[in-house]
């Protein structure tokens, strides 16, 4: 039951002649990548309008089949039969390529991320670089789609969000370093292996551990920033700036922008699954008999319900906070994580080396948020009303 | 295949005259280049390529586009005019640089088999045999840093 994908692609596999055998096997891969996760990004529209609607007291759509769960086939007839409006003076071949430039690397980044036993589709090496190396080819997109409309806005929108990426790609990398340093591999597989050992009932996650717990907060941190998610989303945001970047385009563009998007949303929650959260593996050995698929697509479920809790939760952040944020507090953060996943490392095991690596963790934290938090004398909150 | 399609987006990069359509041939030509790398079974300086080529080079020169409107066309003449002599000294620069490479002991041996290269490997080396580089290289991003920092502070003095 667990290897049921994979027999049945093995079993497809044999059934063609040698030389079309690993056409076929990627082709099959990618097939499944390619099915799978626009289908998971229709799922998660609905659950996200639902859920952000009940956060913020109200029914989300609830008119289209029922309960509204029909509502990502009407939004998506209704990107493919929009028209589709290009600027006069826009870069017409620029305008067209952006959003392939999105999509494409996006695609490319969650075929190294481990869904199941055995199925990785790209079982590299060097995984987790390749992932970071197509996440960093989708800024130019960015850039691409703001400059290609012609818009002084789009273009702001643009200089905007490609600075945050740049900003937040640090302490993203830096905070995976943690992770690949205690595995001592590159290899996306091999990460989840690495995680698979359960001590007594608790399972060996890195999540579990002071360093991997700061890592993986701060690592869905820098993720959401990456993927113009709120709290971060100024360069999207809709009563700042209009859709920023992504202001000219419309119908099916628009649409494939969403779509690259959300699946960047779904890969940096992978990656997260699969450095922190132990990949496919169960988070209790009785519970091994689940399919570890099952497993996998529980938990970047699971962070997905975080993402949409905290879009509806937090508000936005302004510029110069979120630059602030990423430079003076994430970045300091994650050298000291980098530390205390040295030190761990180098630790026999037992409490003192909880301890330690606790304290390396948590004294950073406080004394970074007391140092930046200095200028501003918050007082008593004090109403004043209009007369 | 790929290696005409990085010379035609090199060429492309140098010669449109939309300075922002040269930045993406040039992006093109970064990519062309990893493909090589990949072809030759050089995971690692691949990868590397990509984050690094497209994902700061291109980046800063898209900044460095933005922050100094330049994007428009700009009206000078494409070809300079000593251009015969730019390609004379680039026909000799290939020349000599080809004519070393294949008189040099790395192609005149028999061709073994490719060594399987790991990150692994990488990584003891450069912290065996390439110590020094690494550190010197360090020490440079520090600079380069501080210079960052300094240039930023002053703008805010200014003001």
């Amino acid at each position: 039951m667990d290897q049921i994908f994979v027999t049945l692609k093995c079993w497809l596999v044999a059934a063609v002649p040698d030389q079309w055998q690993p056409l076929l096997s990627a082709a099959l891969s990618v097939g499944a990548i390619v099915v799978t996760f626009p289908l998971l990004f229709a799922i998660t529209t609905i659950l996200e309008r639902k859920g952000l609607g009940r956060i913020q007291n109200r029914y989300g759509p609830n008119r289209v089949g029922p309960y509204g769960l029909l509502q990502p086939v009407a939004d998506g007839l209704k990107a493919l039969t929009k028209e589709d409006v290009v600027p006069h003076t826009a870069d017409k071949v620029m305008h067209f390529l952006a959003p392939l430039v999105l999509v494409v690397p996006v695609f490319l980044a969650l075929a190294v991320v481990p869904m199941g036993r055995n199925m990785a589709a790209l079982d590299m090496d060097g995984g987790v670089l390749f992932f970071f190396a197509v996440g960093a080819a989708t800024e130019l997109s960015v850039f691409m789609a703001g400059w290609s409309s012609r818009n002084k806005y789009s273009l702001l929108g643009a200089m905007r969000a490609i600075a945050q990426m740049i900003s937040y790609e640090v302490p993203l990398i830096l905070s995976a370093v943690t992770v690949i340093m205690a595995v001592g591999s590159l290899s996306t597989v091999r990460i989840v292996e690495a995680q698979g050992g359960y001590w007594g009932v608790l399972p060996q996650w890195y999540v579990l551990t002071p360093w991997g717990f700061a890592g993986f907060i701060l690592f869905m941190i820098a993720g959401t920033a990456e993927s113009n998610r709120s709290p971060f989303d100024l360069p999207e945001g809709e009563s700042e700036i209009i859709a920023g970047c992504y202001t000219e385009y419309s119908g099916f563009k628009f649409a494939l922008f969403f779509l690259g998007e959300y699946l960047g949303m779904f890969a940096i929650s992978g990656l997260g699954i699969t450095l922190f959260l132990g990949g496919w593996h169960a988070p209790l050995a009785c519970l091994g008999w689940i399919p570890s698929y099952v497993w996998f697509f529980a938990k970047l479920l699971g962070l997905i319900a975080v993402f949409i809790w905290v879009r509806g939760t937090l508000p936005r952040l302004r510029l110069d906070q979120l630059m602030g944020f990423a430079w003076k507090f994430m970045l300091p953060m994650t050298l000291a994580n980098m530390l205390a996943a040295g030190v761990w490392r180098f630790m026999p095991a037992g409490a003192a080396r909880w301890i330690v690596c606790a304290t390396l963790v948590a004294a950073p934290y406080v004394m970074l948020g007391r140092a930046l938090a200095g200028r501003k004398r918050l007082g008593k909150r004090v109403y004043r009303y209009a007369d | 295949m790929i290696a005409v399609l990085t010379l035609a987006s090199a060429v492309a990069a140098m010669s449109l005259r939309n300075l922002v359509h040269g930045v993406l041939a040039l992006a093109c030509t970064f990519a062309g280049l990893a493909a090589v790398y990949l072809l030759l079974d050089a995971q690692f300086v691949g990868f590397a390529q990509i984050l690094v080529y497209i994902g700061a080079v291109a980046i800063l020169i898209v900044f460095a586009i933005l922050l100094t409107r330049s994007g428009e066309a700009s009206p000078q003449r494409r070809f300079s005019s000593t251009w015969a002599i730019g390609v004379g000294i680039a026909v000799t620069v290939f020349g000599l640089l080809s004519g070393l490479i294949l008189s040099s002991r790395a192609v005149s041996q028999e061709i073994r088999p490719p060594p399987v290269v790991t990150v692994h490997q990488i990584g003891d080396q450069l912290l065996t045999k390439f110590i020094l580089p690494l550190e010197v290289i360090g020490l440079l991003l520090t600079a380069a840093l501080i210079g960052a920092v300094i240039i930023a502070m002053h703008e805010k003095e200014r003001e």
